[in-house]
């Protein structure tokens, strides 16, 4: 058990700036996997992770190149071989799965031929075998009917089952050292689990040893042995999983699991100020120095060593890191949100909302309708109080975004109204709404570099929502442009920045800056947070849920992450192939008794804490269309009752907590299901 | 599948509907007829009378394009006026002339476009790459008439190898023709080449930083197992309706090419037929002109549709 597979040692990469300066990306890291062994490597993105991971199997992106040290793989150091060499090791010792199986795979192959080429290339085996290993191998993965499987192309599958076909390829040479650069990261929270669950099996089972990339502490949590946390290119803590995740005595560590929201706390997460430095910024001293709470005049000038603790068995990178033993039942805390005030006015109404994408017939055309019998989206009633913010969550393909867009205007409803304010009915057509409506309700996107024009300045960015809606030039323009960049925690010369200037927690800023510019009512929030790394996502729904005290904003917030949901919303409503299931305030969704479907996603949700299991309930299979009638979940349902879930829509039950269900099976027997 | 061929194939006959139409009405708009642009001075009197006669002018427009567009459709576009044969006559022996100068032109140019685009993409920013990449680029920048000229100077002039001019009358054989048309094809090909080359060059580049090459380079496959099966299917796709693009793009190019080397094909008769305002013969070459358009278009489009096996499956899909 205690066998080194591969041992990193001293290992610095970096590359040349254009002024022709040496810029290091990873300084300095050493660590050993045994055999047996899962390593999980986490930390923000920009630390150096992949980086690592790609070193290990002696491979070094374009344009990068190693400084110093050794990457040995029983005891041969990987960055001195020949191509020839690293060929034989490649798939064969050392295999990877990689971030995005989706664009990891080839086009114009298929599945089988990839996993083949495989094979051949690391087995001895004939052309029977092999196909019969194919079969083996996908069956092992889980992938359903594995003799067609390998016929078809990669995108005729769907994320989940390339990145099971990803696991089988690796699998496909019996490597001795897996390497997985975020295997999860895009999924679905059920896939997701799903993935994590069988990449465990097979860690037990083959003993094959792991080094799992992430950034997210939950995933670690749940595959994890050891863990080693990165900061700017460097290791900061590195030791057990348990005692990293329950007792980290590193302030970053320590600061990043207090920015992760979970399901088990409601309100917000604490955020740790600032971002990472940047490679080549690096000044002496400690690199935590800027963010650290814990920070000293000694830690300005001296750089801490990674010091190895023998009755933690753990090393750290931190003068004061026995500040921090001890501290550790503070992680359990967050800020409480002010309850949003009790007045009900309602803002925003969605009567039998439904939305299709089908394309519109000829006839249909002439006569400007949708006839669709089984639209995207269908039958939609959520009434929208002021000041409050309501949730919309679900998985990949649930209609979220579709509904948002409707709300926007973006997109024709099929049937339905959308009132607004004293009931007065929004058309779905942009052109025809008025212009006080339009800067009544704005949106902010997931992601804030697509939605940010790169060729403007911060400040041309600002100036023309308030050009647009409020005629304002000159001083007064400027005036107001300063004013929102403070409200977002912005300074001022922030102004003549171009996007590309800045981090993506302070574009995503920008974006709500920009939102807010419209003094509008109503935001809509479009997995505003997805993109951004946990201690950022905790300072913008920090700043989020600050502008909406001060202001009394609605916000209408869209997000797959449910213990994001529970951290900033008043009420959720849950969604499922474009139809409501389950719709309350969020304390009470989050409770049970549940909607089957909300359980699943609970079930699924990872938590950073290892003894915090997911419970997979129901197969993640993707449905690609919504059943015709009955209930939309009777495809995965893991309670179905029988033929009534096929035949009729159930009907809304409330509970005593308020939530309201919409199953066949009575409320109280759900609960009792559920104890 | 066959729905979508057959009405890629029904949009392009509407194309050459329309392209038809326009030129048979653009005619029809001008001041005077054929007959009067053709005759000038002499316009008037039994000799107009005569040429209205035998164009058929005297009947009504419509009448007179359904009619010709019929014969066109069988095939026969009617009589020239200055030669006073029929234009298929005229047509036949330019035609072949100038396949003969495009096909080579294309037989050589893309298979080499192809692999030059390749080494500079896999030699990139090596040597190969810098002295490849400043041919095409220099001679991308050179219009036809230019290089044309400068290759009759130096290599018909200066060193006397080759015939600069091509005299040969409009039915010579092809083995005639080959060793008159070396430096014509030099001239057309060297744009479409260095034109190709840059494409598949950025086309391969892009492919090669791909997620899936890397996972293919981390797979352990070797470097040219690499480049032919996870490289090259992927890059060469996209590059196929650019070639098509550049061969229809290149019919402009043998128009300029033809008239300075004097070479006896379409695109020489074009300018003829248009300094001697022959209409009927216009005519007949813009239709022409317009099928090997929409005709190469319609090959690309097919032959993504072939290869690309996205597009495929999801026309099974449906
Ligand atoms: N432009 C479109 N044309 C056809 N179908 C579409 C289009 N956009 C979305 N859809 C379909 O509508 C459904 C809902 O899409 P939507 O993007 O609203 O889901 P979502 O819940 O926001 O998903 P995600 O979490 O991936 O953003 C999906 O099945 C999707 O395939
Ligand atoms: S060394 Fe100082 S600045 Fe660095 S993490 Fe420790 S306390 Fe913070
Ligand atoms: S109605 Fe039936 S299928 Fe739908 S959630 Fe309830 S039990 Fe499941
Ligand atoms: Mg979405």
């Amino acid at each position: 058990m205690n066998e080194i597979i591969e041992s990193v040692k001293n290992l610095s990469i970096g590359f040349n700036s254009q002024k022709g300066k040496q810029i290091s990306i990873l300084r300095n890291v050493s660590t050993d996997i045994k055999k047996g062994e899962t390593v999980g490597i986490v930390g923000e993105s920009g630390s150096g992770k992949s980086t690592l991971a790609l070193a290990m199997m002696g491979y070094i992106k374009q344009g990068l190149f190693p400084l110093n040290g050794e990457c040995l793989f029983k005891s041969e150091d990987l960055l001195k071989m020949s191509s020839r060499q690293l060929e034989k090791i490649r798939g064969r010792k050392i295999a990877m799965i990689p971030q995005n199986a989706g664009q990891a795979l080839t086009p114009n192959l298929k599945i089988g031929y990839q996993i083949d080429e495989a094979l051949r290339l690391h087995t001895d085996l004939n052309k029977l075998e092999r196909d019969k290993k194919i079969s083996e191998l996908l069956n092992k993965v889980r992938l359903p009917s594995p003799e067609t499987m390998a016929f078809r192309y990669p995108h005729e599958l769907s994320g989940g089952q390339q990145q099971r076909v990803a696991v089988a390829m690796a699998l496909a040479g019996k490597p001795d050292l897996l390497l997985l650069d975020e295997p999860t990261t895009g999924l679905d929270v059920t896939t997701q689990a799903h993935v994590l669950e069988l990449l465990r099996i097979i860690a037990k089972d083959t003993g094959t040893s792991m080094i799992y990339v992430s950034h997210d502490l939950g995933a670690i949590a749940q595959v994890s042995d050891r863990i080693v946390v990165m900061y700017a290119g460097e290791i900061v803590l590195e030791g057990p999983a348990r005692k990293i995740l329950k007792e980290p005595i590193h302030p970053y560590t320590y600061g990043l699991l207090k920015s992760i929201p979970k399901l088990s706390l409601a309100g917000l997460p604490a955020s740790m100020p600032g971002s990472q430095p940047q490679p080549g910024s690096i000044k002496e001293g400690c690199s935590f120095y800027d963010r650290c709470n814990l920070a000293t005049d000694h830690c300005e000038k001296n750089s801490p060593d990674l010091k190895y603790i023998k009755e933690l068995d753990t090393s750290v990178r931190c003068f004061n890191h026995k500040e921090l033993i001890n501290q550790n039942n503070n992680l359990q805390t967050s800020i409480t949100k002010k309850s949003s005030n009790s007045e009900v006015i309602e803002v925003l109404k969605l009567k039998d909302v439904s939305i299709s994408y089908a394309k519109q017939k000829f006839f249909d055309q002439l006569l400007n309708k949708i006839s669709d019998q089984n639209p995207t989206v269908k039958d939609i009633n959520i009434n929208i109080k002021k000041g409050e913010t309501i949730a919309l969550v679900g998985e990949s393909g649930s209609g979220k975004s579709t509904i948002l867009k409707s709300i926007a205007g973006l997109l024709k409803t099929k049937d339905g109204q959308i009132k607004f304010e004293n009931n007065r009915i929004l058309s779905s057509d942009l052109k025809m709404r008025n212009p006080n409506d339009l800067r009544a309700i704005q949106l902010i996107f997931q992601n804030p570099d697509e939605s940010l024009n790169p060729n403007h300045t911060v400040e041309q960015i600002l100036s023309q929502p308030l050009k647009l809606y409020f005629n304002l030039s000159g001083e007064e323009l400027k005036k107001n442009i300063i004013d929102l960049l403070k409200k977002v925690r912005l300074g001022e010369f922030y102004m003549s920045r171009y996007p590309r200037q800045l981090s993506g927690g302070e574009k995503q800023r920008v974006a709500v800056a920009r939102a807010f510019a419209a003094k509008p009512d109503i935001i809509l929030c479009d997995e505003v947070t997805s993109a951004l790394d946990v201690s950022v996502q905790a300072a913008v729904l920090n700043l989020l849920q600050q502008l909406k005290e001060d202001l009394g904003t609605t916000y209408v917030f869209v997000s797959h992450d449910l213990a994001v949901v529970r951290a900033i919303s008043d009420r959720v409503a849950v969604l499922y192939q474009g139809r409501l299931c389950e719709i309350g305030p969020s304390q009470n969704v989050y409770k049970f008794p549940s909607h089957p479907y909300t359980e699943v996603l609970l079930g699924a949700v990872l938590e950073p804490d290892p003894d915090i299991k997911p419970k997979l309930v129901a197969e993640d299979i993707v449905e690609e269309k919504p059943p015709e009638k009955g209930c939309s979940f009777q495809g995965r349902c893991p309670r179905k009752i029988g033929d009534i879930c096929n035949s009729e829509v159930p009907p809304w039950q409330i509970g005593e907590n308020g939530n309201a269900i919409r199953c066949h099976i009575n409320i109280d027997e759900l609960a009792s299901l559920q104890q | 599948m066959l729905l979508l061929i057959l009405k890629r194939i029904g949009l392009g006959l509407i194309t050459l509907f329309i392209v038809s139409l326009i030129t048979f009405v653009g005619v029809e708009v001008l001041p005077g007829d054929a007959c009067t642009t053709y005759l000038e001075r002499e316009a008037y009197g039994a000799a107009l009378d005569a040429c209205i006669k035998r164009l058929g002018l005297d009947v009504p427009a419509y009448e007179r394009y359904l009619d010709w567009a019929l014969n066109v459709v069988r095939g026969d576009f009617g009589y020239s006026l200055s030669g006073e044969m029929p234009i298929n006559e005229v047509l036949g022996p330019r035609v072949k002339n100038s396949l003969v100068l495009a096909s080579v032109s294309i037989l050589i140019g893309i298979p080499l476009a192809i692999v030059l685009g390749i080494i500079t993409a896999l030699w990139r920013d090596k040597l190969p790459d810098i002295m490849i990449s400043t041919v095409t680029i220099f001679s991308m920048t050179i219009p036809e008439f230019i290089s044309a000229t400068l290759l009759i100077l130096i290599v018909a002039i200066w060193l006397g190898w080759l015939p600069g001019i091509v005299i040969l009358p409009s039915d010579a054989t092809f083995f005639e023709l080959l060793s008159n048309i070396i430096l014509p094809v030099v001239a057309i090909s060297m744009i479409m080449t260095a034109h190709m080359a840059r494409m598949v060059r950025s086309s391969v580049i892009q492919v090669m930083s791909s997620d899936y090459v890397q996972m293919a380079i981390l797979k352990g496959v070797p470097y040219w197992k690499m480049v032919f099966r996870h490289v090259l299917p992927n890059a060469l796709l996209p590059a196929i309706n650019v070639v098509a693009l550049t061969i229809a793009w290149l019919l402009g190019g043998v128009v300029v090419t033809e008239v300075v080397f004097n070479y006896p094909g379409l695109g020489r008769l074009v300018i003829e037929s248009i300094s001697n305002r022959d209409l009927p013969v216009v005519q007949a070459l813009a239709i022409i002109l317009a099928s090997i358009y929409v005709g190469i278009n319609l090959i690309a489009d097919l032959m993504t549709l072939m290869l690309n096996p996205r597009l495929k499956s999801l026309q099974i899909r449906k």
